[in-house]
């Protein structure tokens, strides 16, 4: 272990930003980070061993205890639930004879949940030793659990297991005009910067993450210290001011959201190109695609195709003979949905906890080792380089006054045709839920469980900021769906994913966790519900960041459309305790060994 | 001129750089707060001294004070939101003011009496949590820790050590020790170190110092927080 530690360190330039790359693959050999790995990596990166212990506590794919050599996880998405993940989940850990969030007995396969693996068109989902499985099955299981017993290795299964489908549905704009190799960089070249910068200005390009900010402006701005006006930015000599950078957010961590992983599959070449075209723009010479870890099956693929873009001269020193210089790196994540947030990205990109920082400064000024940083999501950069290619025009015609262009949507739940689509904005929903053939709805969840639920009487709404704003996830119910379960699994997933940072939102979602599980066992009285929506307001008005801002969405938009479903679950009493008083005394029933009626209590009900 | 803001009304200078929090304390107004202390890199985790500036909820300890700003702190709304997330700190850990030793000289104490707090409200998580007794002279008691850093921050930016740290996520989040064992004992904590006074609750005790001040007669007892804030910022903190 010492030398395998040693040379990995050595092989990553003694970095200490690259801890999370190092834990991976320490990880993955070992099935845990064990202790003298945590010493060792303190001493060669020079960093505290309380560094390492944390980081490894915070990320979900790294553990302080061994897991078996085969670690399978279950996706906890809603849409895994819906296509039977519970029966699933309990026949296996049955045939793998281990309980959920152990290890067998012989240390060869363990068992746990985690969150959305972004397979919602194609599950029940789930990982193996950090690769994904789709369309898990009972024969599937069988299979699976033989392979396992007999241990074989991950290379020797059915490739169709890891099978990942594109399912791209409809093709609108920008799926319909894909770029040719090199041709937003040769367009920006023949235009120059500033006029691209303008085109991309023009076009009212937002944000595709869900924020929606005019990604014209993020650019400006993360360059506007350097140059008084944008106009100087072709008379400057390129690359060689203060260090810039570019990240790609791949982070793709919304449960329902799984577009990024579709683009990165089949348009990795024009995300790219359009990472490079902000990058010659805002003068950044390093790049990094933040790929969430549940996509490492994508890994080898990207960093083919980044070779393969170094070769054409796309990428690496001397860009088209432009003088331009700009190199990716890929850096995974390791499980943890915060890092979808800016800022807590930029840390987990330099090492650390992904918690988001204090802002002002924001990124565009301060960011990646505390120099000015693009974050887009994606979509975004892919968008980017479109409109490179075709113009600003071309891109504001469609859409709404406020939302130019199309959007792409993850469509998933209970329709005929789940997967990728892209529509204009200002698609109605009613439309949307026509394509897909979806019938007997009952809801939908847009923008996933941050975003909002709505109901079956809001067919005439329509995407967009202005309306329904979405980073892409749309999760269809129908009518055998029950409201509360959705809801339930959403705010269990929010107080799972809570960094922990700031008071309300650690300690306000696993409140809101216990109170909404409170009101669902019937455990709930009369002041319950009022309670419930109180904590959900505190939690939204002074939490940190945007996850614990959005972690009472769930409740707060079917409260406010079905007050009755809660209401009705309420024990018609003025208070009912917060436990159960029989239950309470068991402990002491053992104890005493008795059993008879004098050694039980019931709750008093009080007539309202 | 010098440039000002206002906090609840009340037009308050500033200089370039000074957070709200600053601008505030050197006017002698009393925002809460747990997480901030003015020697210390600003961390903004505690929420208590959220303050909404032209009506956006924002961190008075890490805001920079600008022009234009309207400040609001003394709010019927804020105030109760603080009184829950104070509850919050309460329930979330295990906190018996009546035989804590800190008692009298608890920030976390006087900023819930501060702030008229008289119950838990919530629901109490019981979390089991340890006491590291292996040092010779100084105490953890984890159950006390309300994750503001001010330990970790200390023993980096006063002590020049690195002897704490804030591990885990979401409600899991603990207070882990620089040493091999984990426990304080095997860390050259010294009992002089900022970091081993610092702590705003009783989770970091000098040992065999508990009751040398009787109750009666200790910082809190007879001041309220906000005096106690305000004169220490005026003449120079312990």
């Amino acid at each position: 272990m010492i030398h395998f530690v040693q040379d990995l360190v050595e092989s990553n330039h003694y970095l200490p930003t690259r801890l999370l790359h190092l834990l991976r693959e320490i990880q993955a050999r070992y099935h845990y980070i064990p202790n003298t790995a945590i010493e060792q990596l303190a001493e060669l990166l020079n960093i505290p061993r309380t560094h390492i212990i944390s980081v490894i506590e915070f990320y979900s794919f790294f553990h302080l205890t061994p897991r078996g050599q085969y670690d399978l996880l279950i996706s906890d998405s809603i849409t895994d639930h819906m296509l039977g993940k519970i029966p699933l989940l309990d026949y296996l850990t049955k045939k793998l004879e281990v309980k959920v969030g152990e290890v067998r007995h012989d240390d060869l396969v363990s068992i746990d949940n985690t969150s959305c693996t972004g397979m919602c068109d194609q599950g029940p989902a789930g990982l193996i030793n950090g690769y994904a499985l789709t369309n898990l099955s009972l024969t599937r299981i069988d299979h699976l659990t033989d392979l396992i017993n007999q241990q074989i290795p991950l290379e020797e299964w059915p490739s169709d297991y890891f099978l990942v489908k594109d399912n791209i549905q409809k093709k609108d704009l920008l799926l319909n005009n894909p770029v040719h190799m090199g041709d937003a960089l040769i367009s920006m070249f023949n235009r120059g910067k500033a006029e691209t910068l303008n085109e991309i200005n023009f076009s009212e390009l937002r944000g595709r993450g869900g924020a929606g900010y005019k990604t014209a402006w993020k650019w400006q701005l993360c360059c506007e210290n350097e140059y008084q006006n944008v106009d100087a930015l072709d008379n400057v000599a390129t690359n060689n001011h203060q260090t810039r950078y570019v990240v790609c957010n791949a982070d793709e961590g919304e449960p329902g959201t799984f577009k990024d992983r579709v683009l990165l599959n089949s348009y990795a070449h024009q995300v790219f190109e359009g990472m490079t075209l902000c990058a010659a723009i805002i003068g950044a010479e390093h790049g990094f695609l933040y790929l969430r870890g549940e996509y490492l099956y994508l890994y080898e693929k990207l960093q083919t195709i980044l070779k393969d873009r170094r070769e054409a001269g796309l990428l690496g020193k001397n860009i088209l003979n432009k003088n331009l210089n700009f190199d990716i790196e890929i850096c995974l994540g390791a499980g943890a949905y915060i890092c979808g947030e800016e800022s807590a990205l930029i840390e987990s990109l330099e090492g650390k906890m992904g918690i988001p920082r204090n802002r002002p400064p924001y990124p565009v000024t301060q960011g990646y080792l505390s120099k000015p940083t693009v974050v887009n999501n994606v979509e975004t950069f892919m968008a980017a380089a479109s409109i490179s290619v075709y113009g600003g025009e071309w891109f504001a015609k469609i859409g709404t006054e406020k939302s130019k262009g199309t959007k792409l949507l993850s469509i998933c739940g209970d329709c005929d045709r789940s997967g990728i689509y892209e529509y204009p904005f200002g698609t109605t929903i009613y439309t949307i839920l026509n394509d897909c053939g979806a019938s007997d709805v009952q809801g939908i969840q847009i923008g996933g469980p941050s975003g909002i639920f709505i109901s079956n009487h809001e067919f005439e709404r329509q995407l967009g900021f202005e309306d329904l704003a979405t980073g892409g996830s749309f999760i269809i119910f129908n009518h055998t769906r029950n409201i509360l379960d959705i809801v339930n699994n959403f705010t269990h997933f929010f107080a799972h994913e809570s960094c922990g940072f700031c008071t309300p939102c650690r300690v306000g979602t696993s409140l809101l966790k216990n109170q909404l599980n409170k009101i669902i066992d019937g455990h709930g009285s009369t002041g319950d519900v009022v309670a419930l929506e109180e904590l959900c307001q505190i939690i939204k008005k002074q939490s940190h960041c945007g996850l614990g801002q959005t972690a009472a969405n769930p409740i707060l938009t079917t409260l406010s459309r079905y007050p009755e479903l809660y209401q009705g679950l309420l024990k018609k009493i003025s208070y009912e305790p917060g436990f159960d008083l029989d239950e309470a005394l068991e402990a002491a029933r053992k104890l005493s060994g008795r059993d008879d009626t004098n050694a039980h209590l019931t709750q008093v009900e009080i007539a309202s | 001129m010098s440039k000002s803001i206002t906090i609840d009304g009340q037009s308050i200078p500033f200089i370039d750089g000074q957070t709200i929090m600053e601008a505030a304390t050197a006017a002698g107004i009393y925002i809460p707060h747990l997480c901030h202390h003015p020697e210390y890199t600003p961390h903004g985790s505690c929420k208590l001294c959220n303050v909404k500036v032209n009506g956006r909820v924002c961190s008075a300890c890490t805001f920079p004070a600008m022009e234009d700003q309207e400040v609001l702190s003394n709010t019927a709304e804020l105030i109760n939101d603080r009184q829950k997330i104070t509850q919050m700190l309460f329930v979330e850990g295990n906190h018996f003011c009546p035989s804590c030793e800190k008692s009298g000289n608890c920030q976390l104490q006087a900023v819930a009496y501060h702030l008229n707090m008289l119950d838990n409200y919530f629901p109490l998580f019981y979390p089991t949590r340890k006491v590291d007794a292996s040092h010779a002279e100084i105490l953890i008691d984890h159950n006390r820790c309300i994750f503001c850093t001010l330990c970790v921050r200390a023993s980096q930016e006063a002590d020049n050590k690195d002897i704490f740290a804030i591990s885990g996520r979401g409600i899991n989040k603990h207070l882990i020790i620089n040493s091999t064992s984990g426990l304080l004992r095997e860390t050259d904590i010294d009992i002089k170190d900022q970091a081993a006074h610092i702590c705003p609750t009783g989770a970091i005790l000098i040992k065999y110092t508990a009751y040398q001040v009787p109750i009666g007669e200790r910082t809190y007892d007879h001041t309220e927080i906000d005096q106690v804030s305000l004169n220490l910022e005026k003449h120079g903190h312990e």
